[in-house]
This record gives C-alpha cells, sequence and structure tokens, in this order.
C-alpha cells in the first residue's frame, strides 16, 4: 500500500511536470526584463546622412506588398547598406512577435511596419526611438494631419506615415442597378438601402460585420466621438459619448435587423461574397482597390468608390488603417535605420510603394494628376482616386487610439461581439467593453476612468 | 564531471580519515554519470520552465510602464475568483464528460471489431481509422472548418437541400459538440490503436479455454478481452483528460470563423495564451497555468488510482 502510494506519488509529480510544462512552454516565453538601448550620443540629419554613407546591416520587418520591391530599390541607392527584409505575419501576428523580442531584450529588428492603431503600444513603453532627434518633425507638411497626428504618442514622433486609409463606400454596381438602389449619401438612407435590398433577395447582404474593433472604432470617429483619451498616465474611456451613439443609433437598426451578413472580414467566404454580390458595399479603407483587385477577380467592373455616408449629408470620414515604418530602440544603428525610415516614407520608397497599388500619405502625391486622375480599370474605368483624395481631406480632427488599442481590439469579440451574435443592441456591449478596458488599463498601471 | 571526481579521489586517498566517505562517492559517481544526461535534458525543459513559471507566478510586471513587484499568491487568489477562468474550466470539463466516454467508446468498439477474426480487410480499416490521426491538427481543423460553413460547404449545401437553416454547425449552441466531433474524428484512431495493441497481447491460451468452456463472442469479449484492456482504458483516459484540457488548436482556428462564438477565454490553454499575448499578462498567465496544470494532474491522479485498484 505503502509503496503504491509512494508510486502514485511519483507519478503524480512528472505528470504534474508533463501538463505543466507543455502550458508553461507558452508563459516562459515571456520573461526577463526590458531593456531599451541607450540613444546614440549623436543625433541629428546629418548623423542620419553619415549613416547611410558609412552603410552597415539593418533588418526590416514588414508586411506590405511593395517592401521587397522598396528595399531593391533602396540598396541598390545606398550599396553600402544591406537590408534583411523579414515578413513576419501581417498585423497581430508580427506584433505578438515583435512584443516577445522586446520582452526578451534581443532579437528586434532596427525597422518595423507598425499600424497606427497600434503605435501607441509600441510607443510609450518605450519601445521605439523618437525620431525628432534626427530632425523629422520638420517633415509635418509633407503629410497629411491625420497621418501626421498618428504617428505621434505624447510628444514624442514614432514613424514616419507610409500609406493611409480615409474610409469610401465601396459598392457594387451592379447590385446597385438591378434592385434600383441610389447611392446613399447619409446613414438613413444607408439603411433603407439595407432593407430594399435584403427585402428583394434575403440572401444579398448591403454590408457583412461580424463585429470589428477596427471597423467599430473607425466608424464611432466618423461620428464625431472621442472615446479614446490619454494623457500621460490619465486614460478616460467613454464608449457612451455622443458619437458612439450616434453610430450605434444608425448600426443597432442593421444589426438587430438582421441585415448585416455574419461573414467574417478576410475569411475565405468574405471574399467569395464580394465576387458574387453577396455582399453589396463596404465602407472601408482607400488601401481597398488594391486588395479587391488581386483577391476579388469575379468582382472585375463591377465595383465603384462613392464618400461615406453621413448623418448629415456633409463630408466627414476617419482613417481605417494605415501604418507607419518606426525605429526601434533595441537597433544598434538607429541613424541607419532611421535613414531607411526617412527614405521608405519620405524619399525614393515612395514611388515603388504607389506603383505596387498604395493609397499614400504624402500631400504630394495625393496632388498629383498623375494620381488622382487615374482611371481604374477593375472600377469601370472610374478615377477612383478623385473619391478617395476627398476623403483623405475631410477625415474628422482629434481622434486618438488607446494607449493598449490591441489588447483592446483582442478582446472586442468576448464583449461587444456578444451583441452581434445575439442581433441586439450593441451599446450594452460597448459598456461591457468599456468595463473591461478599464480594468486592464488599472491593472497595467494607468489610471483609467470610465 | 567524470575527471572532476578522479581528482577529487586522488586526493583523497592519502586521507585515511576520509576513506569510507570516498567510497561513497565513488559509488554515487557511477549512478549519476547514468542518469547524468536523462537529469540534464529533463531540468532543461521540464523542471526549469515549470521553476521560471511558479517564479512568474508570484510577481505582477506592468507591460507599460515596468516595475516588477512580488505579489505572494495574490495572482493565485486572483484565478480562484476570476470568472472567466472557471467559465473556460467548465466549458473543457463538459466537453471531458461527454467527448472522451463517446471518443472511447467508439475506439473500443473498432479495436474489437479489428480485433475479431470476423472482418474482412481489417488491416485496411485499421489504417483507414487511424489515417485521421496522422493528419496535422492545424490541416484537420481548416477542414472541418470548410465543412461547417455557413455560406458554403457541406453544412450550407445540406441546409440548402433541406430548405433551412436549421445546420449551424457555428453558432453558439453547436460550437462544443462541433470541437467534439473534430477531436473525436481525430484521436478515435489513436485509441483504437492502443486497445487494439492491448489486445493483441492477449494469449491464445485464453481464447482456446474461453472456447472450451463453451463462451460465445460476447461472453468472450467481456470475460477475457475488456479484463485484458483494462490499463490500456485508463492509460487511453489519463490522456484524453489530459488532451481535453489542453483543447486549444480547435477553437482558437476556429475562432477565425466564428470570432464572436469563441471568446478569448474558450478553454483555458486559449486563455493563458491570450492573456500572454494579446495581453501581455505573463504573469498572470504562468498562474493560470500552473493552477490549470495541477488541477489536471491530480484528476489524471485519481482516475489512475481507481483505475489501478479496481485492476486489483
Amino acid at each position: 500500500m505503502k509503496t503504491t502510494h509512494r508510486r502514485g506519488l511519483r507519478r503524480l509529480v512528472v505528470a504534474t511536470a508533463a501538463v505543466t510544462a507543455a502550458s508553461l512552454l507558452l508563459a516562459a516565453c515571456g520573461g526577463s526584463d526590458d531593456s531599451g538601448g541607450g540613444d546614440q550620443p549623436q543625433a541629428s540629419p546629418d548623423a542620419v546622412n553619415a549613416a547611410l554613407e558609412k552603410g552597415g546591416t539593418i533588418t526590416y520587418w514588414s508586411w506590405t506588398p511593395s517592401a521587397e520591391a522598396q528595399v531593391k530599390a533602396f540598396e541598390k541607392e545606398y550599396p553600402n547598406v544591406k537590408v534583411n527584409y523579414v515578413n513576419a505575419g501581417t498585423g497581430n501576428d508580427q506584433y505578438t512577435k515583435l512584443q516577445n523580442v522586446i520582452k526578451a531584450g534581443s532579437g528586434a529588428p532596427d525597422v518595423a511596419q507598425i499600424e497606427y492603431q497600434a503605435l501607441p503600444q509600441f510607443a510609450l513603453p518605450g519601445s521605439l526611438v523618437d525620431l525628432r532627434q534626427y530632425g523629422f518633425d520638420t517633415f509635418a507638411s509633407a503629410y497629411t494631419p491625420s497621418t501626421w497626428t498618428a504617428v505621434h504618442a505624447g510628444d514624442g514622433l514614432f514613424g514616419l506615415p507610409q500609406d493611409s486609409g480615409p474610409m469610401a463606400l465601396f459598392y457594387n454596381k451592379e447590385v446597385f442597378d438591378k434592385y434600383g438602389i441610389a447611392i446613399p449619401k447619409t446613414w438613413d438612407e444607408y439603411v433603407a438601402a439595407a432593407k430594399k435590398l435584403h427585402a428583394a433577395d434575403p440572401k444579398k447582404f448591403i454590408t457583412n460585420d461580424t463585429g470589428d474593433a477596427g471597423f467599430a472604432t473607425s466608424m464611432i470617429w466618423q461620428a464625431g466621438g472621442k472615446p479614446f483619451s490619454t494623457n500621460g498616465k490619465a486614460v478616460t474611456i467613454n464608449l457612451a459619448d455622443a458619437g458612439t451613439q450616434k453610430w450605434t443609433g444608425v448600426w443597432n437598426q442593421l444589426v438587430t435587423g438582421g441585415l448585416v451578413a455574419s461573414i467574417p472580414g478576410w475569411s475565405d467566404e468574405w471574399f467569395k461574397a464580394l465576387g458574387d454580390g453577396t455582399i453589396a458595399t463596404l465602407a472601408i479603407g482607400a488601401w481597398m482597390p488594391g486588395v479587391l483587385e488581386s483577391s476579388v477577380k469575379g468582382g472585375t467592373g463591377k465595383w465603384r468608390v462613392a464618400p461615406l455616408p453621413t448623418y448629415d449629408g456633409q463630408p466627414a470620414t476617419a482613417e481605417n488603417g494605415g501604418s507607419t515604418q518606426s525605429v526601434l530602440k533595441q537597433s544598434a544603428n538607429p541613424a541607419l535605420a532611421a535613414g531607411f525610415v526617412r527614405w521608405l516614407n519620405h524619399d525614393g520608397g515612395v514611388k515603388p510603394f504607389l506603383e505596387s497599388g498604395g493609397f499614400p500619405s504624402t500631400t504630394a502625391d495625393l496632388k498629383d494628376p498623375a494620381f488622382v486622375d487615374k482611371k481604374s480599370p477593375y472600377f469601370g474605368g472610374q478615377q477612383i482616386n478623385q473619391v478617395l483624395t476627398g476623403a483623405a481631406g475631410s477625415v474628422v480632427k482629434d481622434w486618438s487610439y488607446l494607449p493598449f488599442q490591441l489588447y483592446a481590439n483582442s478582446i472586442f469579440g468576448d464583449t461587444v461581439g456578444k451583441a452581434y451574435q445575439s442581433k441586439s443592441d450593441l451599446n450594452p456591449g460597448l459598456k461591457a467593453w468599456q468595463d473591461a478596458l478599464v480594468s486592464y488599463g488599472n491593472q497595467q498601471g494607468f489610471q483609467t476612468n470610465g | 564531471m567524470l575527471t572532476l571526481t578522479s581528482e577529487v579521489d586522488g586526493q583523497m586517498a592519502e586521507s585515511a580519515v576520509l576513506r569510507p566517505r570516498r567510497g561513497w562517492l565513488h559509488r554515487d559517481t557511477k549512478g549519476w554519470i547514468f542518469v547524468g544526461p536523462f537529469l540534464a535534458v529533463f531540468a532543461l525543459t521540464f523542471l526549469a520552465p515549470i521553476g521560471y513559471a511558479i517564479y512568474l507566478s508570484l510577481f505582477r510586471e506592468q507591460a507599460f510602464f515596468g516595475g516588477n513587484t512580488f505579489v505572494g499568491l495574490d495572482n493565485y487568489a486572483e484565478v480562484v475568483r476570476d470568472s472567466k477562468f472557471w467559465e473556460a474550466f467548465l466549458r473543457v470539463l463538459l466537453f471531458l464528460v461527454v467527448q472522451v466516454p463517446v471518443m472511447l467508446v467508439l475506439a473500443l468498439l473498432a479495436a474489437l471489431a479489428i480485433d475479431s477474426a470476423r472482418l474482412h480487410a481489417s488491416s485496411f480499416f485499421r489504417i483507414v481509422i487511424f489515417l485521421p490521426y496522422a493528419v496535422p491538427g492545424v490541416v484537420a481543423v481548416l477542414m472541418w472548418g470548410y465543412i461547417y460553413g455557413n455560406n458554403f460547404g457541406l453544412a450550407a449545401d445540406l441546409n440548402d437541400l433541406l430548405g433551412s437553416t436549421a445546420i449551424q454547425p457555428l453558432s453558439k449552441s453547436w460550437m462544443l459538440p462541433s470541437i467534439a466531433n473534430i477531436v473525436t474524428w481525430e484521436f478515435v484512431g489513436y485509441n483504437m490503436l492502443i486497445f487494439y495493441s492491448a489486445l493483441r497481447t492477449v494469449p491464445e491460451e485464453l481464447y482456446e479455454a474461453a472456447a472450451i468452456d463453451g463462451a460465445g463472442t460476447v461472453r468472450t469479449i467481456l470475460a477475457v478481452k475488456l479484463p485484458a484492456l483494462r490499463g490500456a482504458i485508463v492509460i487511453a483516459t489519463i490522456f484524453s483528460i489530459i488532451g481535453s484540457f489542453q483543447l486549444f488548436n480547435e477553437p482558437n482556428i476556429l475562432r477565425t470563423l466564428a470570432p464572436n462564438v469563441i471568446t478569448t477565454y474558450f478553454t483555458p490553454n486559449m486563455y493563458a495564451y491570450n492573456l500572454s499575448f494579446a495581453g501581455q499578462q505573463f504573469n498572470y498567465s504562468a498562474t493560470v497555468a500552473i493552477v490549470m496544470g495541477v488541477i489536471t494532474a491530480v484528476i489524471a491522479y485519481v482516475v489512475q488510482l481507481r483505475g489501478s485498484r479496481e485492476a486489483l
């Protein structure tokens, strides 16, 4: 009896070990203290030029389609510099890796692509280099105001804007014509169009939405909501402000009425539904034409672009997506890394970016007639950039994301998603989201108020 | 290690006082040499991560402002009060209680069928039933995701055929059975193989004796085969319990198809993962993992104890 017991105990220990080891490997990947590299002693525009001349090797993480062409063009212009380009995953996949190498204290790239909404999450803990020391703050006038705001966190400048995503309404003209639907100018007209379309064909929907934090925050932004504000350690979250309620007032009608397709964005099903008319419109960023052209061949000639519907008929829109390139504190050669960033988004890198179908944030390109008046065959010859550059000029001002927006987005489905799931009022879901964010913020040392 | 000890031995030989101790050390060294390589790997891959996780679980670090503070057992107290953790735990417990018996009974029936001499082409069936186990888990879930799809795939086609929307494998009330179906499909063959190999070890004499005593097929199964399988069933049950509590791949991949049904805390492992990698709450994540590991080990141990007691 005693031996069995002891054997059992030993097995228990071994079993505990086996079970915990497996589940802990992931937890163990974190840990170790954060160590940011110190600033370079000489930091100025001259230091950047000198570093580019002297050369060296830097690593660049990005998932933008133009990255490879840009790196090639850069290395041709600066033969002394070698850029190791790594596609470390798209969006969250890359951020997870980036957070891990930052936490580990080594292994971070010198330059990384970071979306505007994720920038504060990396900038505020001090993982990124403030580019003002290289004089990059003098480039302000080269970019649209909304993207220039987006690359700042606190007072610091933590990247140069690459693309921008002012929202517009992409619609399937074939479907609109077939059911006699006019292009909606206001959100009320949009809701009416949604009802008309779904009544005419129950298999067709005005749009899809299964609850997407990026979309919801952009829509709140357009409605004039300012749910997030940060001042140092003080964070205020109010997901019941006037703007937010303006949006839920419209969107609730679509969600509770079952007028939006429950097809998750970026799924295979979504691309199929965009091609066959199941989804008739998308309110989405100006980078969407490139995605449609490459991934929705079935939609060729059918899609058109119109300004985003508004609440009062006056032009107003928000940014949806868009990225910057930032220099990591871990970089051993931040001056050279900054030089690469300057070239990418303020210099020779813009051309290959535009050629790959990107939508710029640089005002010069947004005004360039060659860009603005370009006819797009996919959109039936429409000069879509006229609409999209117009949108770039009517972005509602003074929006800011949370300093922990990535985490916030990750729990959107847990909270607001429940309202989508049960086709009920979004407001209680937003309240639950707010409560979860307030408690997370306080745990992380912010003074968070809800 | 070897050279070091022989040097020590040489020095010690001069001192008569230490002689008895030398013999002890010598015997001890030989043993260590044999277990050394194993212990080194075991310590590095098992003990060190667990030790580190336990260390992590006693601290709380803020992702934004640094500041690592010792909090004692606060994290554990929080897990105990954490409704998300218990929701996830109860979900996998329900999964375990329903899915594991179904899967093991199916595996048992398959093993008995293949073991009985009556089945033609038994090796064909054996490999076919085992084949899903050879499909990588991620690929299997992606494949089932296509089958489950609401707007395309088999579920959609069946709904079209029936003119209804009754079949919704990715909806809230169907999700757990849908995942159970995938897991059963994946692991029936694996468990069948465990049972089948246990059946193969039954000595032929037992069957002969049973036949001479006039036992039919059912009687032989009940009196000879099932008792012989008891050990294998206990092992398979323990593996399945551990597997259920560690449920991760299936829900994590289906999450892209049903983001609102599968929360970030759908299973304890998903919760630990998301705490770490979305929330950067490494300390709390480690605590969740440890608590879950201990619960799993205790339940597995109880099952083992019961299983072996019945065998005696």
